[in-house]
């Protein structure tokens, strides 16, 4: 089979559910490019999917660039990829434009990520709790993390099986190089499922309220390569530096103050080595297991690394 | 918000000999607030670094207000950190001290040219701690790892462009280009510093 054939065939793949067109047209519009105007192959397949493109009214990113293939979410680590998936909705968020049809995040055994479904594809509703098989989606980027978008191709298949969700666990290690506001003793919003942090005594939502203390840290460790946002909860706080939730109010009362808690906290952590292991949660890994660095460390291997070089 | 806001700057692991040849700083745009970067010699650029050592003196150099200057030496060299008013956490740390003691410093590096021309390197820092010597020892191997990782870059980096094809289809980098255009000293001055810190290292669990 001529390589311009087999163009054809793919491309006319992508367009056989939106276009009555035959693959003998296909090819003949690459080869008119190719052969007689010596376009590049790849100039070529762009030039004529753009033409089917405006034909059936659709945009680039409605078709698929070929064969999409069955990944766990773990392994989604580039945009722009068609992917099969299946998958678990654990939980569907209130779209904020009228363009989304649903949004929510979707999990596998290896792990969860966030879906969009766009209003205009007109696909079924996913329920949550519900386990889909999900082919033809495309992966996205945002600030290095990944969604998939389901669009007009996607094929949607409810799966009459349970499906364990795994959680993105993921272990970093480095330096506790900051503390970031809103560490330390804080209020929350005591309002059933609300739990936000007070500002001033004000919940965003509810309003002035009395606030329940809780102890956190939002820290970044830095291992030289990357800073990673880390949250310790009470407990985990508690863990890293020995301050319990009932001494940080101690701590405050005595001092009539709750910042001290925080100056504290960054006096015993700050710029000391930990590995940290836990979900990761937006942009923050959650610290569920957290450790000291303070092991001996092994120079030999790196001095003859660098005496080698 | 711009993109640059939105990022936190990694605090660069680099040795006290590298960091004080560091002299060239650049911005990446002309946004008024874009951040302020030094380029290291090994070709990456530093906006934060993470550094531990010894604080082995420190002296309030101000003349109204305090002004603190600390000394910290690493294997290689010696940092020179200034904290004033507007650091108030680090300048407390710094007069409270009693050297000798190990500290691990965040911070940003700073230059600062004298009369005579010549550029000087220090650290302004975010915070300093003090810490125990198997953090110190850690951040010597680390420090060790990140600083081959760039050498090893720049020297993959001059391989592609002695190729004679090879310069079109090289992976660019950006600043170990910038570093050539730069600066005189080789990197092998700072794999030499390495190696020097490295020994330290063994030297002392020798005498154990």
């Amino acid at each position: 089979m001529s390589d311009v054939r087999q163009h054809a065939e793919d491309i006319h793949g992508q367009f056989s559910d939106h276009l009555d067109v035959t693959v003998d047209d296909v090819e003949g519009r690459l080869h008119t490019l190719v052969d007689e105007y010596k376009v590049p192959m790849d100039e070529a397949r762009r030039s004529v999917t753009n033409h089917y493109l405006e034909e059936a009214g659709l945009d680039r990113e409605d078709i698929s660039s070929g064969s999409s293939e069955e990944v766990s979410i773990e392994t989604i680590d580039e945009p722009e990829q068609w992917v099969d998936l299946t998958a678990k909705v654990i939980e569907l968020w209130e779209p904020r434009s009228d363009s989304i049809d649903q949004v929510g995040l979707v999990g596998d055994p290896t792990g969860t990520i966030k879906f969009t479904k766009w209003a205009k594809s007109e696909l079924p509703a996913l329920e949550e709790g519900g386990v889909y098989a999900l082919r033809n989606v495309v992966t996205d980027e945002y600030q290095g993390r990944y969604s998939v978008k389901l669009n007009s191709t996607t094929v949607i298949e409810e799966l009459d099986e349970e499906l364990e969700v795994g959680d993105d666990t993921s272990e970093v290690t480095g330096a506790l190089v900051d503390m970031q506001r809103g560490s330390g003793l804080i209020k929350r919003c005591p309002v059933e499922g609300c739990t936000r942090v007070l500002q001033n005594g004000r919940c965003s939502e509810h309003g002035e309220v009395e606030g329940e203390f809780d102890l956190r840290i939002k820290g970044v460790l830095d291992d030289g390569i990357d800073a990673h946002e880390v949250i310790f909860d009470a407990e985990a706080t508690e863990s890293l530096t020995g301050i319990s939730l009932e001494e940080a109010k101690e701590m405050a009362m005595d001092a009539l103050d709750t910042t001290i808690v925080a100056d504290e906290i960054a006096d015993r952590v700050l710029g000391t080595y930990y590995r940290i292991e836990g979900p990761t949660f937006g942009r923050y890994v959650l610290a569920d297991d957290v450790g000291d660095l303070d092991g001996p460390v092994d120079g030999e291997s790196l001095l003859i690394r660098a005496r080698s070089m | 918000m711009s993109q640059t806001q939105l990022t936190r700057e990694v605090a660069r692991r680099v040795f006290a000999t590298e960091f004080n040849d560091a002299t060239y700083t650049f911005k990446e745009s002309d946004d008024e607030r874009a951040p302020n970067y030094a380029l290291l010699p090994t070709g990456d650029r530093a906006n934060r670094v993470f550094i531990v050592g010894t604080l082995t003196e420190t002296e309030d150099v101000g003349d109204e207000s305090e002004y603190w200057r600390g000394r910290v030496v690493d294997p290689t060299g010696t940092f020179f950190v200034y904290a004033g008013q507007y650091q108030p956490e680090a300048a407390a740390v710094l007069r409270d001290t009693e050297p000798p003691a190990y500290v691990s410093i965040v911070g940003k590096p700073r230059t600062y040219e004298t009369d005579d021309g010549t550029v000087n390197v220090s650290v302004r820092p975010e915070s300093i701690a003090v810490v125990d010597d198997a953090t110190r020892d850690r951040w010597v191997v680390e420090t060790a790892t990140r600083t081959l990782d760039r050498i090893d870059a720049v020297s993959e980096w001059e391989a592609e462009q002695e190729a004679p094809e090879g310069a079109s289809t090289a992976p660019g980098n950006e600043y170990a280009h910038m570093a050539r255009e730069r600066y005189d000293s080789p990197v092998e001055n700072y794999r030499n510093a390495v190696i020097q810190a490295l020994e330290s290292l063994e030297d002392l669990e020798a005498t154990a």
